[in-house]
C-alpha cells in the first residue's frame, strides 16, 4: 500500500497500534495516551506502551518520528517505565466513557471516542481535536480490534458524525487536588447562561455538582443555583464549606436565599448565616420567618422606596445609586407620612416625564397591595386579575415588607 | 408554634417523598407477569412452591437495597455506572439483552391488558391499540406523575387476593409447612416455574428503574436510612401478595391441579367473590398491566440512552433525543402489534417472559455486586459481607437452575 497522508486519527485506532524501535523491531502496543494539561492543553504528551511484560513504557511525544495506521516509529530509544503520574489526563482511563460538559451545545455528554489531529512538523505528533459522541463513534468502539482499522474507518463514514470541539469541552473533576494538577478549571462554564448551567448541573452526580458550584465565580453560582430545584439547592449548599456556601448565598436575591436556606437543616443554615455579610443576613432572616406558601414566603425584600415629593431628577440619582437592584426592578414605590406606601410608579414612565415632575404625578391609579400572610393562591389571582408585574407586600402599619414580582409567580405556577 | 408545625410537616414530606421509589417499584413488581406466574405456581403445584418465597424475598430486599444505595451514594443510574466502570462493549451487550427481555415484558403487559378486557368481551384488536396509544401519550405529552398516584391507589385491589386466600379455606397447616420446607424436583416444568418466580419477583428492569428513581428523587446518602425501611416494607408487601395469590390458586385448584391456560382459569382463584370474581380479577390485572406498561418502555429507553450516551428525557423534543423517542415508541408499537397478531398465545408468552427475566437476572446481579464493592465508588457504603453472600448465592442458584433446566431439556430431547 502506498503511504497515505491522513489528517486525523481516532483513539480507537491509536489503541493497540504497534510501536517500532529504530531497528524496526516491535516493542509493544499503545495502551493509552495522555495529555499533560500543565504543559499543553491538547497535545498528546505521552504514549503508554505495553509489551510482553506486565509493566508499561512511557514514550514522550518528541521521541516519535512517524505515526500511521500501521504503527508508530520511534526516533529515540531512551524509554522509561511508566509509573502512575498524577499530572496526566489519560484518554482511555480518564476520558473515555465518562461524562463531560459540552459548553457550546449546553449539555452533558458521554465520551465514546476521541479524534486527534495529526500534526507534521519535524516529527509527527497528535493533538486532541474533538471528542466524539453519537452512533458513529459507538460503531468504532464496538468494531475496535474486531476488524482492520482501514475497514472500520471506511465503514463508519456512512454514519453521520457527531463531535464536540475540544475547546468547547469542560471536564468535571470533583477532587480539588486533581483539578489543580490537571489544570482543570470550570471557567468555561461561567460564560453560559445561568439557566443553562443549572440544567447541566442538575444532570450531574452530587459530587460533580458541588465541585462546579463551589469553584465557579460566586455570582454565577448564585444565579445558577437560583434556577435549580430547591431540594437539590439544599443538598448542594449542605455539602459545601460554610464559607463557600455563604459567599454564594450572599449573592442570591434575599427571597431566593431564604427559599434555599429554608430547605436546609436549621443547624446548617445557621452556620451559613453566620458566615454571611451583615446586611443581607437580616433580610434573609426576616424572610425565613414567613411560611413558604404565603405572600411573605414569595416576596423579595429588595425594592426602591422614595418619598412622594421626590422630583424625577432626584429619583434618577437615587436609581443610579441602586444600580445593582435595577435588573429586577419594574416599579418604584412612593412613601408618605410614617413610611406608609401610598403609590407606585412604573419605571418606564420616568423616561417620558420632564426632570422637575414630582413622582407623585406619575403614579398609577390605585395601589394594589397584599399582606405577608396572604395565601399563595390569592396572590397569583391578584397578578392575573390586575395584570401586575410587581405587587407590594405591606405590613399592618402600611410600610413595605417586600415585593413579589411576576417571575416569583411563574415559579409558583410551574411547580404545580 | 409555626416552627414546630412546619418542622413536623417537613418530616412528613421527607418521608412521603422517600416513600416513592421503593414502594412504587414493589407495586409494579406485581404486574401481569407476576399475577399469572404466581397463579400458575399455585394452580399447577399447589403449596409446593411456597418455600421459595422466603429466599426470594430475601434476595429481592438485598438487590433492591443495593440499587437504592448505589443510587443514593453515587447519584448515578445503574447503566451510567456500568458504562463508566466497564466500558462501552459490555454496556452495549447488557443493554441489548435488557431491551430484548423488556420487549417480552412489555408484550406481557399488553397481553395482560388484552386478557383482562377480553373478560368483558372487549376484543384485543380494540383494547390493545387504545391502551398502547394511552400509554404513549401519557408519558410523552401527559402528566404521568399525577396518574401514578391513581395507579398506586388502585393497587390496593390486591387485597382481594388476601381475602380470597382466607375465604377459600386453604389447608393452612400444609401451607405453613411448605412455606419453610424446600421441595426440589428435577422436573423441567417445575424448574422452569421456579426460574419464572425468581424472574418475575426480582426482574432485571426493576434494578435499573429503582436506581434511577432514587437518583431522580434526589435521595442522598444522608436520607438513605428512611429509604431503606421503605424498600424493605415494599419487598415484603410484594411477597405477601404473592403468597396469597399462590394460596388462593392452590385452594381453587386443590382437587384438580392444572396449568393456567386462560384468564378464566386464573380468575377462579377469586371465586369466593362469586359473580364479582371475574370483575375483580380483571380490574386488578388491568391496573397492574397498564401501570407496568407505562413504566417499562420508558425506563428501558432511559437506561439504554443513559448507558450509551444518547440524549434522553420526555422534556426534550423529538429531534433533540431521536434515539430515546424511537426506542420508546418502537417498544410500544412492536409489543402491541405482537399481541394483536391472530393466534398469539398470550398466557404462554407472559409466563415465558418471566423465565427470560430469571435467566438474565444473574448477569445484571453480577455487575451490581462488582460495582457496589468498589471502594472508589461507594466509600464507606460498600456492600456488607452478608449482602454479598445473599447476592452471590442468588447468582449461583439461578445460574444453576438455568443450567439444570437446559440439561433436562437436552436429555429429554435425546430420549424422545
Amino acid at each position: 500500500m502506498t503511504a497515505e497522508t491522513f489528517e486525523i486519527l481516532f483513539f480507537t485506532e491509536l489503541a493497540g497500534l504497534p510501536v517500532f524501535d529504530l531497528k524496526h523491531r516491535r516493542i509493544g502496543h499503545v495502551r493509552d495516551a495522555a495529555i499533560v494539561p500543565l504543559i499543553h492543553p491538547a497535545r498528546i504528551d505521552r504514549f503508554l506502551v505495553g509489551g510482553a511484560g506486565s509493566s508499561w513504557l512511557s514514550v514522550r511525544y518528541d521521541q516519535i518520528a512517524t505515526i500511521s495506521l500501521d504503527g508508530i516509529q520511534l526516533s529515540n530509544e531512551r524509554l522509561y517505565p511508566y509509573h502512575s503520574d498524577e499530572y496526566m489526563l489519560r484518554i482511555q482511563r480518564d476520558l473515555l466513557d465518562q461524562q463531560i460538559i459540552d459548553v457550546n451545545g449546553r449539555k452533558v455528554v458521554r465520551v465514546n471516542d476521541v479524534t486527534f489531529e495529526v500534526r507534521r512538523d519535524e516529527r509527527e505528533s497528535l493533538a486532541v481535536l474533538e471528542v466524539d459522541v453519537g452512533v458513529r463513534s459507538i460503531f468504532r468502539r464496538l468494531m475496535q480490534g474486531a476488524a482492520p482499522r482501514r475497514l472500520v474507518r471506511n465503514l463508519q463514514r456512512a454514519i453521520p458524525p457527531s463531535s464536540i470541539r475540544w475547546e468547547f469541552c469542560s471536564i468535571v473533576e470533583a477532587d480539588p487536588q486533581r483539578r489543580l494538577r490537571l489544570n482543570i478549571s470550570h471557567d468555561k462554564l461561567e460564560d453560559m447562561h445561568p439557566a443553562d448551567l443549572a440544567d447541566i448541573v442538575e444532570e450531574l452526580s452530587p459530587a460533580d455538582r458541588e465541585a462546579i458550584i463551589g469553584t465557579i465565580d460566586s455570582e454565577v453560582a448564585a444565579e445558577a443555583l437560583s434556577e435549580i430545584d430547591p431540594k437539590m439547592q439544599a443538598s448542594i449548599l449542605e455539602n459545601l464549606e460554610p464559607e463557600v456556601a455563604a459567599d454564594i448565598v450572599d449573592e442570591m436575591a434575599p427571597d431566593q436565599a431564604a427559599d434555599a436556606l429554608g430547605e436546609l437543616e436549621d443547624e446548617t443554615s445557621a452556620e451559613i448565616l453566620e458566615e454571611m455579610e451583615a446586611e443581607p443576613v437580616t433580610d434573609v432572616k426576616e424572610l425565613l420567618e414567613y411560611d413558604e406558601d404565603t405572600a411573605g414566603g414569595m416576596m423579595n425584600t429588595e425594592a426602591i422606596v422614595l418619598p412622594e415629593a421626590t422630583t424625577l431628577a432626584a429619583a434618577m440619582d437615587q436609581l443610579r445609586a441602586h444600580e445593582d437592584l435595577l435588573e429586577n426592578t419594574h416599579v418604584l414605590f412612593l412613601s408618605g407620612a410614617g413610611g406608609k406606601i401610598t403609590a407606585q410608579v412604573p419605571l418606564a414612565r420616568l423616561f417620558l416625564a420632564a426632570g422637575d415632575t414630582r413622582l407623585k404625578e406619575l403614579a398609577t391609579g390605585r395601589l394594589i397591595s397584599t399582606r405577608p400572610d396572604e395565601k399563595q393562591k390569592r396572590v397569583t389571582e391578584l397578578f392575573d386579575k390586575y395584570n401586575l408585574l410587581a405587587l407590594p407586600v405591606l405590613e399592618e402599619d402600611g410600610t413595605l415588607a417586600g415585593v413579589i414580582t411576576a417571575d416569583d409567580v411563574i415559579t409558583v405556577l410551574r411547580k404545580k | 408554634m409555626p416552627g414546630f408545625a412546619s418542622r413536623w410537616k417537613r418530616h412528613l414530606l421527607v418521608f412521603l417523598a422517600v416513600l416513592g421509589p421503593g414502594f412504587i417499584t414493589a407495586m409494579v413488581d406485581n404486574d401481569s407477569g407476576g399475577i399469572l406466574t404466581y397463579s400458575q405456581a399455585g394452580a399447577r403445584w399447589g403449596y409446593l412452591p411456597l418455600w421459595t418465597l422466603l429466599p426470594i424475598t430475601l434476595a429481592l430486599i438485598v438487590s433492591q437495597e443495593m440499587c437504592s444505595r448505589m443510587g443514593a451514594v453515587t447519584g448515578k443510574g445503574l447503566s451510567d455506572l456500568i458504562r463508566e466502570e466497564f466500558g462501552l462493549r459490555i454496556t452495549f451487550l447488557i443493554m441489548l439483552l435488557l431491551v430484548l427481555a423488556n420487549l417480552t415484558n412489555v408484550i406481557a403487559e399488553f397481553s395482560g391488558v388484552a386478557i383482562a378486557l377480553d373478560l368483558f368481551g372487549i376484543s384485543k384488536f380494540i383494547s390493545v391499540p387504545i391502551v398502547a396509544a394511552f400509554v404513549w401519550f401519557l408519558a410523552v405529552k401527559g402528566n404521568y406523575d399525577r396518574v401514578e398516584k391513581i395507579f398506586l391507589f388502585a393497587c390496593s385491589i390486591f387485597v382481594v387476593y388476601i381475602i380470597a386466600g382466607i375465604l377459600i379455606k386453604p389447608d393452612w397447616k400444609q401451607a405453613m409447612i411448605y412455606s419453610v420446607k424446600p421441595k426440589l424436583m428435577l422436573d423441567g416444568e417445575y424448574i422452569t416455574m421456579l426460574i419464572a418466580m425468581v424472574g418475575t419477583t426480582i426482574a432485571p428492569w426493576m434494578q435499573f428503574y429503582q436506581q434511577s428513581a432514587v437518583v431522580e428523587k434526589g435521595i442522598t446518602a444522608k436520607e438513605y436510612r428512611e429509604s431503606r425501611v421503605e424498600v424493605i416494607v415494599g419487598c415484603i408487601l410484594t411477597s405477601v401478595i404473592a403468597f396469597f395469590i399462590i394460596v388462593a390458586c392452590a385452594g381453587a385448584f386443590r382437587d384438580h391441579p392444572a396449568n393456567i391456560e386462560s384468564a378464566k382459569d386464573a380468575a377462579l382463584a377469586l371465586k369466593p367473590f362469586n359473580q364479582y370474581a371475574t370483575l375483580l380479577f380483571s380490574a386488578g390485572l388491568l391496573n397492574a398491566s397498564v401501570f407496568a406498561a407505562c413504566i417499562l418502555p420508558l425506563s428501558t429507553a432511559y437506561s439504554v440512552c443513559e448507558g450509551l450516551g444518547f440524549e434522553s428525557g420526555v422534556n426534550k423534543r423529538w429531534n433533540e433525543a431521536p434515539i430515546f423517542y424511537w426506542l420508546y415508541t418502537l417498544l410500544i408499537v412492536v409489543s402491541a402489534l405482537t399481541v394483536i397478531t391472530p393466534g398469539f398465545k398470550m398466557v404462554k408468552m407472559i409466563l415465558l417472559s418471566q423465565v427470560l427475566n430469571g435467566m438474565l437476572l444473574p448477569f445484571i446481579l453480577i455487575f451490581m455486586i462488582l460495582l457496589i464493592n468498589r471502594y472508589s465508588l461507594m466509600k464507606e457504603w460498600v456492600n456488607p459481607r452478608v449482602y454479598n453472600f445473599v447476592a452471590w448465592a442468588t447468582v449461583v442458584i439461578v445460574i444453576g437452575m438455568t443450567m439444570a433446566l437446559t440439561a433436562i431439556t437436552i436429555i429429554h430431547r435425546n430420549d424422545t
